[in-house]
């Protein structure tokens, strides 16, 4: 089971909840089976960063938009927004210990 | 650090799972650390056709889905993380992941092969952007687009299949004349209309780093020299694979292509190490003789253990 403390992000209101803060999205798609091997280590982010980053993650098939927006060709694809500007894109499978080092690069 | 383990096995692809599978039914309580590319390859495919006992087939993820039910069943510990670190000098061997150190009587290596890149350096700087090694992952994006796919083996037309239902046109480029894959891969790719083939060709070039995504791939004829441009959104490669041995590197004997040198069954060059599946080997490379040898080397590693397995090479001892 996906953390309860991941938000689910929409075309809709993608761009008001990146706007504030340092905010991880995941995108994923329930047929990737890369994605489903990312899961536990964005939930344990979500966990272990509760409170000082939003975790968020993207069905691509719910919602086209933002991935075209920015040029996702491929998932699992993460990226790092702090205050509305892309910092980080991390495509494909990664450890966790790497990714907590982009986040703290930004807090 | 925690207490010594019996047998620890790095990977989880059909050789490290069938290897946690007997060597917990041998009742040595395996821990197999999963590896980021946890469930191997077959996670990777979609219908696997030539695994025996499914005459309709089974997805690869629902088969590794299988293999690690059935080997947590008789009492296989299985956990998330990447091995950063071995020291296989003495025994008992210490393997870390990150800080974290776990110590074992005897190891099994079963990391496998992950998919190659071309060396152009541009493929990995547009990976994501329209240059993937994962048709069934990627394909997705590319629906009403054309793709090329590089390579002529098994993996390649594997590829080009499934990216002929979404894409417009699939063109794949192959350095030979002649097609690797098997004869039943060959005749489906060269079956569909949309899939179309350019021979005794190179990728030189793909572009366009600037934009951040694909635009086209320069091509070189390798017979004539002539350079052209095939314009496409995405491209896929299928040229191989590559062995997961840079963990090893300096402490077991390796051929020149980086795959580990197995004897005498699935032994190492260090008494206590045993290696299985695609990390050994680049002949066969198939899910079932990955699964046979991970059977293998649980066997070796538990008549290892009780003092039973006869060291009978000159090849035991220090790395080659």
């Amino acid at each position: 089971m996906a953390s309860e403390k991941i938000k689910t992000l929409t075309d809709a209101d993608f761009g008001d909840s990146v706007k504030n803060g340092v905010v991880l999205v995941d995108f994923w798609a329930t047929w990737c089976a890369p994605c489903r091997r990312l899961a536990p280590t964005v939930d344990q982010l979500a966990e272990e960063y509760n409170g000082r980053i939003t975790v968020a993650k993207v069905d691509i098939d719910e919602n086209p938009m933002t991935p075209g927006k920015f040029m996702v060709r491929g998932i699992p694809t993460l990226l790092l927004f702090k205050d509305g500007a892309l910092k980080e894109t991390v495509v494909g499978l990664e450890t966790k210990d790497k990714l907590a080092q982009l986040i703290d690069k930004h807090l | 650090m925690s207490s010594d383990r019996q047998v620890i096995i790095i990977g989880s692809g059909p050789a490290g799972l069938t290897a946690a599978l007997y060597a917990a039914r041998a009742n040595l309580k395996p821990l197999v650390i999963e590896g980021i590319e946890a469930g191997g390859q077959l996670m990777l495919t979609t219908m696997v056709e030539n695994w025996p006992g499914y005459r309709d087939g089974i997805m690869g993820p629902d088969l590794m889905t299988e293999l690690r039910a059935q080997a947590e069943r008789f009492g296989a510990e299985i956990i998330q993380g990447d091995v950063t670190a071995v020291e296989l000098s003495k025994r008992p061997f210490t393997v870390s992941l990150g800080k974290t150190q776990y110590l074992a009587q005897t190891l099994i290596v079963a990391t496998g092969a992950s998919a190659k890149w071309l060396d152009l350096g541009v493929d990995k700087k547009l990976s994501g952007r329209g240059v993937s090694t994962c048709a069934t992952c990627d394909g997705f994006f590319f629906k009403g687009r054309p793709v090329a796919v590089i390579g002529g083996g098994d993996t390649a037309m594997e590829e080009a299949i499934y990216l002929s239902k979404l894409a417009t046109s699939v063109t794949v480029i192959h350095r030979r004349d002649l097609l690797r894959a098997s004869k039943v891969m060959q005749d489906k790719a060269l079956s569909i209309p949309n899939i179309s083939f350019i021979w005794n060709t190179e990728v030189v070039d793909i572009k366009d780093v600037d934009k951040g995504e694909v635009t086209s791939l320069v091509l070189r004829n390798i017979q004539t020299g002539e350079r052209s441009e095939l314009a496409v959104d995405g491209v896929f490669i299928g040229i191989g694979h590559v062995p997961n041995t840079a963990l090893f590197s300096g402490q077991l004997a390796m051929h020149d292509n980086g795959y580990l040198k197995t004897h005498d069954g699935s032994r190492t060059s260090v008494s206590g190490v045993f290696a299985a599946g695609d990390v050994q080997d680049h002949v066969y490379r198939q899910a079932v003789t990955a699964a046979g040898s991970g059977c293998m080397a649980a066997i070796d590693a538990e008549r290892f253990l009780s003092g039973t397995l006869h060291e009978s090479s000159a090849l035991h001892g220090a790395p080659a």
